[in-house]
C-alpha cells in the first residue's frame, strides 16, 4: 500500500488545472476523427462552458462528477431520493452525516466545492414535476433513470418539444442504464433517430415467477416475499394502498413471508431482502455504473463541442461473461406512438361539432380516416368500439369542440386502417 | 450542436410542423396504445364477452364480462377488472376476477394464473391476447397451474365431481365448506 502525501497548496492548484489543460488541447486542434467543418479553439471551449445541461437519476453521482470534470460549468441535477445508509457503499459523494438529506442537494454542494468554477443547481423532486419551459433551458439531458416509466416520460416530453422553427428546441437525450454487470448507453436526438419508445421491446421485462408457483410451491425466499406482497396483502389489507417506504408495511410483509417460509422450510427471508424484493431493487454494481456514466458523459462532451462523432445510437455493454460490447444503430419505428407521428396543428372553428371534425378528418390527405376514435388526455371524445364505449361517447358527437377541448389541446386519433395514431393540436380560430 | 440542427433541417421534408401553439396536456403513449387495442377487440368480443367502463373518459380501467356458451362454466357471467398503468405496454394489465368463484386457476381473492399476465408478458402482446387467454381458462381450466389447490386437485382426481362442484358454486352454493358467489346470468 503506497501512502500518498496530502496535497500541498501548489500541488492542489496544479491538480485543478490538469484536466482542463488536456481538454483544452483536445478542443484546440482537429484530430483524425473530427468533422472537417469543425472549428476548434476558444469558441468551441466557450460553447462547452456555456452549455447548460441536466443530469438526472440513479447514476447521478457518476454523471455529475464526469460532467464537472469534462468542463461543463452550468449543470442542473434532479433527484427525488434522500440519502439512505445503503447508498453509502457506492454513491461516493455522500457521507454518513448526509443520511436523510436530499441526494441532489448534497451531491451538488460536494461537486461544486471540489471542482472549481462549476455551478450546480439541484432540484429535489421528480423529473415529472417540471414542464417544457423548464426543459427548454438546457442544451441536452443526460439521464441514468432507474425506471422505464420515467424514461418514457422524459423521452415523450423531449420529442414533443421539437419545433421546426427553433433549433434550440431539439434537446439530445443521453440515456444510461445498468443492471448488474450489464448496461447500455444511447444517444437520442428527439424526432431524428430512434427514441426510447421505439426501443421499448429491448427492455427485458421484470423477471416474474408464475403466480401459481408463489401460491402452491414456493422454492425460494423471494417466492415467499412475493406471495406476501401479492396475495397475502390483498387478502388481509386489501383496502390499504401498500407503501413500500412505510416500515410498518414492510415489517408486516416480512413477518408474513417469514411464516410462510417456515411452513415450506425455506431459509433466507430477511427484512432487507423483503425490502429489496418489494421495491424491486436491482443490485447496482458500482463499476458498471461508472462505465455507463462515463460513456454517457463522453457523448455529452462530444455533442456539446462537436469535436468528435458521437454514438449512433446504442451501445450495449455486458460484463456477465468476460466483457462484450456492441454498438449498433437502432431504427426508428414507423408506428412509434411517440415519434412516429408528431402532432400537427389543425386550425378549427371552436363552434364546429365533434361530428364535423370527424367528417373533416376523413378528407384530410394524410389520414382519410374512415372509422376514427378520438381522445384527449382527459376525455374519450368518441370511440368506435367497444360498443359500450361508443354508446357512452356518442352524445359528444353533437357537442361543440369548445365544450370538449380547450384551445391548443392535443388529441390522439386512431383508426383500424392505420397501425399508428395521428396527433393533432387543435388551434381555435373563430 | 449546430451540426445536429442542420441535419435535422435536411431530414425534415414535410412541412407539417407549423408554429407552436400553447402547450397542453398530451395524450399519453399508454392511452394511445389502449385505444388501439380496444378497437382491435371488435372481432373477439362477440356474443360471449363485453366490456363496461365505469368512467368512459378513463379507458385504462374497465370491466370485462365473460359469459361462456360452452364448457363447464356455461351459463355463468364472470367479471374481470382491468387496471392498466401508464407504463403499459411495458407492464402487463392488472386483471382480477371480482367474484368469488370455484376455479383451479383463480383464487378466492380473484387472482388469476395466466402466464401472459405475468411471467410471459411482452410489450408486443395486446389486450386481445389477454382476453382470449381469460376466455380459454373457462373452456379449459387446467390442474397444472393451480391457484385454488382444492379445485385443481378435484379436477385432476374426479372430473365429473369437479363439474358438479362448479355447477354448485355457480349457483351460489358451498363447495368443501367454502361459499361461492352466484354467477348464473339472466
Ligand atoms: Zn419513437
Amino acid at each position: 500500500m503506497v501512502k500518498i502525501p496530502a496535497c500541498s497548496k501548489t500541488m492542489r492548484q496544479n491538480i485543478d488545472k490538469l484536466p482542463r489543460t488536456y481538454l483544452d488541447n483536445l478542443l484546440s486542434k482537429p484530430g483524425p476523427a473530427s468533422d472537417p467543418d469543425w472549428v476548434p479553439g476558444p469558441e468551441t471551449i466557450s460553447a462547452l462552458e456555456s452549455s447548460k445541461v441536466l443530469g438526472a437519476g440513479g447514476l447521478g453521482c457518476e454523471i455529475l462528477k464526469n460532467l464537472a470534470l469534462s468542463g461543463f460549468k452550468d449543470i442542473h441535477v434532479i433527484d427525488m431520493d434522500t440519502i439512505d445508509v445503503s447508498n453509502l457503499n457506492r454513491q461516493f459523494l455522500f457521507r454518513e452525516a448526509d443520511v436523510g438529506k436530499s441526494k441532489a442537494e448534497v451531491a451538488a454542494a460536494f461537486v461544486e466545492k471540489r471542482v472549481k468554477g462549476v455551478k450546480i443547481t439541484p432540484y429535489n423532486g421528480k423529473i415529472q414535476d417540471k414542464d417544457e419551459d423548464y426543459y427548454m433551458q438546457f442544451k441536452m439531458v443526460i439521464c441514468g433513470l432507474d425506471s422505464i416509466e420515467a424514461r418514457r416520460w422524459i423521452n415523450a416530453t423531449l420529442v414533443d418539444m421539437v419545433d421546426m422553427e427553433d433549433p434550440e428546441s431539439l434537446k439530445p437525450l443521453i440515456d444510461g442504464g445498468t443492471e448488474g454487470f450489464k448496461g447500455q448507453a444511447r444517444v437520442i436526438l428527439p424526432t431524428m433517430n430512434s427514441c426510447i419508445e421505439c426501443q421499448l421491446d429491448m427492455h427485458a421485462p421484470r423477471a416474474a415467477v408464475p403466480l401459481c408457483t408463489l401460491a402452491t410451491i414456493p422454492r425460494q425466499p423471494s417466492h415467499c416475499i412475493e406471495w406476501a406482497h401479492i396475495i397475502a396483502w390483498e387478502e388481509h389489507r386489501k383496502d390499504e394502498v401498500l407503501d413500500t417506504d412505510d416500515p410498518e408495511h414492510i415489517t408486516w410483509l416480512y413477518q408474513k413471508a417469514l411464516a410462510r417460509a417456515q411452513d415450506f422450510n425455506i431459509p433466507g427471508v430477511t427484512y432487507s431482502l423483503t425490502q429489496g424484493v418489494v421495491k424491486n431493487i436491482i443490485p447496482a454494481i458500482a463499476s458498471t455504473n461508472a462505465i455507463i456514466a462515463a460513456a454517457c458523459c463522453n457523448e455529452a462532451f462530444k455533442i456539446a463541442t462537436s469535436c468528435n462523432p458521437f454514438l449512433q445510437n446504442y451501445m450495449m455493454y455486458s460484463g456477465d461473461e468476460g466483457v462484450y460490447t456492441y454498438t449498433f444503430d437502432t431504427e426508428r419505428k414507423e408506428d412509434c406512438p411517440v415519434c412516429g407521428n408528431l402532432a400537427r396543428n389543425l386550425t378549427v372553428n371552436p363552434n364546429m361539432t365533434l361530428q364535423d371534425l370527424i367528417d373533416s378528418l376523413g378528407e384530410r390527405a394524410e389520414a382519410q380516416l374512415k372509422k376514427p376514435t378520438l381522445r384527449s388526455e382527459e376525455r374519450s371524445l368518441y370511440s368506435q368500439f367497444p360498443q359500450s364505449l361508443r354508446e357512452q361517447t356518442a352524445p359528444n358527437l353533437s357537442k361543440k369542440l369548445s365544450e370538449l377541448v380547450v384551445d391548443g389541446e392535443e388529441i390522439g386519433v386512431s383508426d383500424p386502417a392505420f397501425t399508428i395514431a395521428f396527433k393533432y393540436k387543435l388551434i381555435f380560430v373563430s | 450542436m449546430l451540426k445536429i440542427w442542420s441535419m435535422k433541417q435536411q431530414q425534415q421534408k414535410d412541412a407539417n410542423a407549423e408554429g407552436a401553439g400553447p402547450k397542453k396536456k398530451k395524450v399519453t403513449a399508454a392511452q394511445l396504445r389502449v385505444q388501439k387495442d380496444l378497437a382491435e377487440l371488435e372481432g373477439t368480443l362477440g356474443r360471449t364477452m363485453k366490456t363496461s367502463f365505469p368512467n368512459p373518459d378513463d379507458i385504462l380501467n374497465f370491466t370485462l364480462t365473460i359469459e361462456p356458451d360452452e364448457g363447464m362454466y356455461k351459463g355463468g357471467s364472470f367479471h374481470f377488472n382491468f387496471a392498466i398503468n401508464q407504463n403499459f405496454p411495458h407492464d402487463p394489465p392488472k386483471v382480477k376476477c371480482t367474484q368469488k368463484i370455484y376455479h383451479p386457476n383463480i383464487d378466492l381473492e380473484g387472482n388469476v394464473c395466466l402466464n401472459i399476465l405475468r411471467e410471459d408478458w411482452k410489450p408486443v402482446l395486446n389486450l386481445n391476447a389477454v382476453i382470449v387467454g381469460l376466455q380459454f381458462l373457462f373452456l379449459e381450466p387446467n390442474a397444472s397451474d393451480p391457484l385454488n389447490k382444492e379445485a385443481a386437485e378435484d379436477l385432476r382426481s374426479n372430473r365429473e365431481g369437479f363439474k358438479r362442484n362448479v355447477r354448485t358454486s355457480m349457483s351460489g352454493g358451498a363447495v368443501k365448506h367454502e361459499n361461492y358467489e352466484r354467477v348464473i346470468g339472466k
